[in-house]
């Protein structure tokens, strides 16, 4: 019983790395309705961003955190003028395609260079036991950097002139761009924040388990379940979606084998849109 | 006079807002109802309830006899009901023959490919696009994206014809162009159901008018007594323009 | 579909479905065969996948789930049971059809971006599941022994055989494309396409007409993952379920445009002979990625109507004539 306690816990605090690793797509899906297929991969150049400047360079992996932010973040205005730009106002699936045409060349240049070999920067740091499992330190600070990230975001959002632009252009943006405000780049920044937040989640899960280049296939889906659950454009549903995975994850792997988490995952994913068109909080589409 | 559509204490809501409240009246065959009401008082929303879009939380719409409330919309094209919108719904990349053909096909005769053809060419060249029937929908002009909508809704063959606004963004001879065009649609026996904001053209259309008013029913009757209601003279008084306009078609 | 006969599209596809029987029959030229059946293949699932994307407008990254679950089918049928590879083909394709209904009834209720999500998690599903699943052989997958070939005369002929068959499918296809695409049917779908609300209000059995095309979209790829499979003698669930085949078929729809039938079999055919080339110069499979990739980017951004699209543009005489 107390395993599965301790499996839940654990649960929730990978969650609410998952809530972060969540947060990038949603907050791209729900300002401008643009899907980003290429966010797994993302969220892999953060790992490997962490491998090459923890290993490579010997830098401390958590002070990694600032240039894989700064990193993203351009990533994500280049993405944008690459591949989102011209979308804009087309019908999503256009953006699917582009973005997912995007992720097609990432992978088939990461494929190429460093196959399918799996990479492992797992840290460890001295954890919190209670009775007889012990909650890897790891895992509780990846949990509360996470919170703190998305912290930030929300003041962001809610704080800063660019962010309270972002909601605007998210509530409408013809009428954000007739009241002046530059819709091409607060989309931009958007997409840069999201990457960012793709890139710095990956980082924090590349400290917790090992990764190959085709990891973010899982990770991105997981995204999509959290986005449905949490909101779309929504950081806060975000985390708690992220967490409710987390929970999710934690109450069924000590009795499923590994391979059928994602199914089961995505069956959630499928059946939450089947029973609510626009995820959970449809009507709040739009709002920030 | 047989009903061809019933609504009976029909209500919606939409989170805090009662759009529709406790609606009823009955729409005789062959009459022009004219619906008109200030902005936001549930009229497209009434459309939209009546076609299928949204179903009612209370009451019930009937359609020549039989339930149709909550229905599938194309299940109720299919028994004769079609409409047009107020901001319009063309099929973009297919022709103004394409369009009229899907609606030909899928309407209540149900036709057949090359049947539903020249039902098609039949419904543009009636309301005036004969010359443009090879042209993309996406090409056209407000005014002839407006006359496909209509010419789409008709090459379904309906037997109920829902108007929403067909005259916005029009011009003047436009407009009288659009409403020659009714009064012949009626005279081919088909039934009408007209939103409009043109008072003048309204009200010369309609045989009777319903005005709703935040969803409700606040008058019902000609178009003479219901130009005269002080009820509906104040709910337009927001509005100084319209009401004068109101009392002009008295 | 009589009528289908008198138009001129029509023959120009038995045209070239008579080319490719009987240019490498005739010469007896088995390298010309082994490409020329890898492009059926490719043609086969383009064509049908544009039944989806073309049509109605929706995106399915899946497809190739129809392509492995016909091709488990048939192999398991021929192998474990000892049908005939003619009724193992039959029942892959009507089986894979029948689920593609069923399943299609679901996931169909979601909307554009929704729904192309959910295709690729239906062959993460599915791949899952027959992983897993014994007597499907689980992840080593299905050996079949060579006997199956006697009576189609023998390996050397076997492989005439199958390959005619997927010539076959491949006509089908094609047919099946063009025949809907001017039937009622096919302007439901087109309404569809263009607008989904809008078509309902019209009278369009939006529901019914999606799972019909869905399932349409899965019977062909189905026959022809038969015979892909039965020809290489061995199934296993990372082949079948390989969604790369998917993504190239995708790619090759919009590449030759999508919603057209020439577009699709010549983008098709082309990305079949460059991907040939690009295989036998090297170990580039992940350049492969890259291109489609590359190619698809291209594609959306500034020609969304394809090779087909660009083609109709400039010289729009050939409208009339070819679809």
């Amino acid at each position: 019983m107390l395993g599965i306690i301790a499996s839940i816990i654990d649960g929730v605090l990978v969650g609410l790395v998952y809530g972060l690793s969540a947060m990038g797509l949603t907050l791209i899906w729900g300002v401008m309705d643009v899907i980003n297929l290429t966010h797994g991969t993302m969220i892999v150049g953060g790992m490997f961003a962490l491998y090459f400047l923890a290993t490579g360079l010997g830098v401390p992996p958590y002070l990694a955190l600032l240039p894989v932010l700064v990193g993203g973040f351009l990533a994500g205005v280049a993405l944008y003028w690459i591949a989102v730009h011209r979308m804009v106002g087309r019908p999503p699936l256009m953006s699917l395609l582009s973005t997912f045409a995007v992720n097609l060349v990432l992978i088939g240049i990461g494929t190429g260079v460093w196959g399918t070999a799996l990479f492992n920067v797992a840290v460890s740091l001295p954890g919190v036991s209670l009775g007889r499992y012990t909650f890897p330190g790891a895992h509780i600070l990846a949990a509360v950097l996470a919170a703190v990230i998305a912290a930030a975001l929300y003041l962001f959002l809610h704080r800063t002139r660019m962010g309270k632009a972002v909601r605007a252009v998210a509530n409408n943006r013809e009428a954000a761009e007739l009241v002046g405000i530059p819709t091409t780049r607060v989309l931009a920044v958007t997409v840069g924040c999201g990457v960012a937040l793709a890139g710095v989640s990956g980082l924090l899960i590349g400290t917790l388990f090992p990764f190959t280049v085709l990891s973010g296939d899982g990770y991105q889906l997981k995204g999509f379940v959290v986005t449905v659950l949490g909101g779309f454009g929504n950081p806060v549903g975000a985390l708690l979606g992220g967490v409710a995975l987390g929970l999710l994850e934690g109450a069924v792997t000590p009795f499923v084998p590994v391979s059928w988490t994602l199914v089961i995952e995505f069956a959630l994913f499928v059946l939450v849109l089947i029973a609510f068109p626009g995820g959970i909080f449809a009507s709040r589409r739009g709002a920030l | 006079m047989t009903a061809i559509l019933q609504l009976d204490h029909v209500g919606k809501r939409f989170g805090g807002l009662q759009a529709v409240n406790d609606l009823s009246f009955v729409l005789g065959e062959g009459e022009i109802l004219g619906l008109i009401g200030p902005n936001g008082a549930g009229k497209s929303t009434l459309f939209n309830l009546i076609n299928g879009v949204f179903t009612p939380e209370t009451g019930k719409i009937l359609f020549r006899g039989a339930d149709i409330t909550g229905e599938k919309p194309f299940l109720i094209a299919r028994r004769g009901l079609a409409r047009t919108h107020q901001i319009v719904q063309p099929l973009m990349n297919m022709t103004v023959e394409g369009n009229c053909t899907v609606g030909a096909c899928f309407g209540r005769e149900n036709l057949p490919l090359t049947d539903a053809r020249d039902a098609a060419r039949e419904a543009a060249i009636f309301v005036g696009l004969e010359d443009r029937l090879q042209m993309q929908a996406l090409h056209l002009t407000i005014a002839g994206k407006k006359r496909l909508e209509l010419a789409r809704a008709l090459a379904a063959r309906p037997t109920l014809l829902l108007l929403d606004e067909v005259l916005a963004g029009l011009n003047p001879t436009e407009v009288e162009h659009m409403i020659g065009i009714i009064r012949r649609i009626r005279e081919r026996g088909i039934t009408i159901l007209i939103i409009e904001h043109l008072m003048q053209a309204i009200m010369s259309l309609s045989d009777r008018i319903v005005v709703l008013n935040y969803g409700e029913k606040l008058a019902e009757g000609l178009p003479g007594e219901v130009a005269q209601n002080p009820q509906v003279i104040e709910a337009y008084l927001g509005d100084p323009k319209l009401a004068a306009a109101l009392q002009g078609s008295a | 579909m009589p009528a289908m006969v008198l138009r001129p599209f029509f023959w120009i596809i038995t045209l070239v479905v008579a080319a490719f029987i009987l240019i490498p029959a005739l010469g007896d030229n088995v390298e010309l065969r082994e490409s020329l059946a890898l492009a059926t293949v490719y043609i086969t699932l383009a064509s049908s996948l544009n039944l989806m994307l073309g049509y109605a407008g929706y995106i399915n990254f899946g497809s190739i789930v129809f392509f492995g679950l016909g091709g488990y089918i048939c192999v398991w049928l021929v192998d474990a049971h000892h049908w005939p590879l003619a009724l193992s083909l039959i029942a892959a394709g009507v089986g894979v059809g029948a689920l593609a209904f069923i399943f299609g009834l679901g996931i169909l209720r979601l909307r554009g971006p929704f729904f192309a999500l959910s295709t690729i998690g239906i062959v993460e599903g599915v791949q899952a599941f027959v992983q897993n699943f014994e007597p499907w052989g689980g992840s080593a997958g299905i050996y079949i022994s060579p006997e199956v070939f006697t009576p189609l005369g023998g390996p050397g002929r076997a492989l005439w055989v199958i390959y005619f068959a997927l010539v076959a499918t491949m006509g089908l296809s094609l047919y099946l494309s063009y025949g809907i695409k001017i039937s009622k049917f096919g302007l439901g779908l087109l309404a569809i396409g263009q607008n989904e609300d809008a078509a309902a209000i019209l009278g369009v059995p939006t529901p019914r007409y999606k799972a019909y095309v869905y399932s349409a979209s899965a019977v062909l790829p189905a026959v022809a993952g038969g015979l892909y499979f039965f020809k290489s003698a061995f199934i296993q669930p990372s082949d079948a379920f390989d969604l790369s085949l998917s993504t190239e078929a995708l790619v090759v729809a919009m590449l030759g445009g999508q919603g057209t039938v020439t577009g699709v079999a010549l983008g098709a055919y082309l990305y079949e002979e460059l991907r040939g080339y690009l295989l036998v110069s090297g170990t580039f499979s992940h350049f492969q990625l890259v291109i489609s990739g590359v190619l698809l980017l291209l594609i959306v951004l500034f020609f969304p109507g394809g090779l087909m699209g660009f083609i109709h543009s400039r010289f729009p005489r050939t409208q009339k004539v070819l679809e």
